[in-house]
């Protein structure tokens, strides 16, 4: 069989030749699977601020595809740092600010004294508001700055059990408190805003001082006097920015970092808004004299509106139909 | 004492997943929460890796400095724990953790987390050594019964080291030697702040 033993004598000799030409390449070449494989410094050096070494997970928690998200470290530090210091030092030194002014300036007094009739300022629905939110920002604040500073100045004193259930509870008002302090800036807002916009009356109030330096010295106002258009804006943009940050925490649903980013924000807000309210609440009680009243009964003595809000009291008398009084005509 | 480290040899790794089944097995982890997940990066693509990834038990640990009512703790073992008493769900540890290990059951109202867990490194939690509410809180405590975490233990590949630092670090350091190349220990920088000189 000629023919059969051609092919079987060409079939070896290309057997042959393959591994002739194939054998010295495989003795060479080591099986090295992964060494071109992407490395882990290749992936942080490439990493954006804020980035995530990431992949795919098989399973169903898509979040753990993130495998190494260093920006954790920066967050850290920056609770542990400036925002700790921030709160500080806006809350300390806001509050021994307010020391000396009670000190140098003693409480603002009514000049001429209360007459004894009265003027109604804030209706019981603003009250209402006023107090509900209020009361949801003591509690909110209280318990946010106890996620802050209780570790270091209130556990050493309770001990760690009695802090911890203490925090949960904090934790738990928090969550729940937020959504009425929401509602309560949102209906503030609502009722507020119209005495609310800054006029030229402000500048000339802001160029006195608000009357709050020197004894004696009144600027006019309206309703709300630009102090405390200050105060309703703080509220308002404060309130808005905290809403916001904190609605992104309690439904998280964003990546790491956008987390990370509201909590930043939602903090450093938290102290400067706390800092500023202890001012707020400090000229509402003890810094001035008939003020309380306002947010109390709701009905403000007419020498204390005279003073205070003098263009907003003519106003009132006005509506009321009553001629424009002259019992201080003598300033 | 040592000072207990995970490396995953991610040349090894071939994403069986078996890691996790184990661990989930292991300590009864509840439905929705991993404690040890693998993650496949360029997956499909030229350059495709596995790292097999959980609580790192890091030095200076992040999820301590965060946690508002210093729930965290680390034993002897240089392991990082945490008390599912003391924890009040605040997730300041997931914000923090650079591996994502901190997990939390959801709850019913808003976006409310329970109580924390994480990686124990098979080591229980701050209940009795083997007590029955140990293993409902934190699952088993291997390193008490002289065992080293499950996951390492079965790796098929033995892809994922777990003991002393020093230890896994010189068994890595042998491999590639041999083996002529290696990708290092993944997360080692960000979690102990030094990687495995070769």
């Amino acid at each position: 069989m000629p023919k059969f033993s051609r092919l079987t004598a060409a079939f070896a000799a290309a057997v042959v030749a393959i591994f002739v030409m194939f054998q010295p390449a495989v003795a060479q070449q080591t099986f090295r699977p992964t060494d071109q494989s992407v490395k882990e410094q290749q992936l942080l050096d490439a990493l954006k601020p804020g980035g995530t070494v990431s992949g795919r997970v098989s399973i169903p928690d898509q979040r753990s595809a993130n495998l190494i998200q260093p920006e954790g470290r920066d967050w850290q530090d920056f609770r542990r740092g400036p925002l700790a210091t921030t709160g500080a030092i806006a809350i300390l030194g806001m509050i021994l600010l307010l020391a000396i002014f009670l000190v140098v300036r003693g409480r603002i007094r009514v000049e001429h004294g209360f007459s004894g009739r009265t003027v109604t300022r804030f209706a019981s629905f603003d009250r209402f508001v006023h107090w509900v939110t209020a009361s949801c920002f003591i509690i909110l604040a209280l318990s946010g700055l106890n996620i802050t500073f209780g570790k270091a100045l209130i556990a050493p004193l309770l001990g760690e059990n009695a802090f911890a259930s203490l925090s949960a509870a904090g934790k738990f008002a928090h969550n729940y408190l937020a959504f009425p302090f929401m509602a309560g800036v949102v209906l503030m807002f609502l009722i507020w805003v119209k005495d609310n916009i800054p006029n030229k009356l402000d500048l000339d109030w802001i160029k006195a001082g608000g009357g709050i330096l020197k004894k004696g010295v009144h600027p006019p106002s309206k309703r709300f006097n630009a102090g405390q258009k200050g105060i309703f804006w703080i509220v308002v943009i404060g309130g808005a920015l905290m809403s916001i940050s904190g609605w992104h925490l309690l439904f998280p649903s964003e990546s790491i970092g956008e987390l990370q980013f509201q909590s930043r924000l939602h903090g450093v807000v938290a102290m400067l808004f706390i800092a500023v309210m202890i001012a707020h609440i400090y000229i509402g009680s003890i810094g001035m004299e008939g003020a309380f009243d306002a947010m109390g009964t709701g009905e403000v003595d007419e020498n204390w509106a005279r003073e205070h809000h003098s263009l907003w009291l003519e106003e009132e008398r006005k509506k009321a139909g009553k001629a424009p009084t002259g019992a201080v005509a003598a300033e | 004492m040592a000072r207990m480290k995970f490396l995953c040899d991610a040349d090894r790794c071939i994403e069986c997943n078996a890691c996790v089944t184990a661990c989930k097995n292991e300590h009864d982890v509840p439905w929705g929460i991993n404690r040890r997940r693998v993650v496949t990066i360029n997956d499909g693509k030229p350059g495709e890796r596995s790292v097999s990834m959980a609580c790192m038990h890091c030095t200076d640990a992040p999820c301590a400095a965060v946690c508002p009512v210093n729930c965290f703790y680390t034993t002897a073992d240089a392991v990082v724990l945490h008390n599912k008493d003391t924890c009040i769900g605040c997730g300041y540890c997931f914000y923090a953790c650079p591996f994502g290990a901190p997990q939390y059951p959801k709850l019913a109202s808003f976006g409310s987390r329970g109580k924390m867990d994480k990686c124990t490194y098979c080591a229980g939690g701050p209940e009795a050594d083997l007590s029955q509410a140990e293993y409902i809180k934190y699952g088993a405590n291997r390193l008490a019964e002289g065992k080293l975490p499950i996951c390492a233990e079965m790796c098929s590949t033995k892809a994922l080291l777990a003991g002393d630092g020093a230890i896994i670090a010189e068994i890595y350091k042998e491999r590639v030697m041999k083996r002529g190349y290696g990708s290092g220990a993944w997360g080692w920088k960000t979690a102990y702040k030094e990687t495995i000189a070769i």
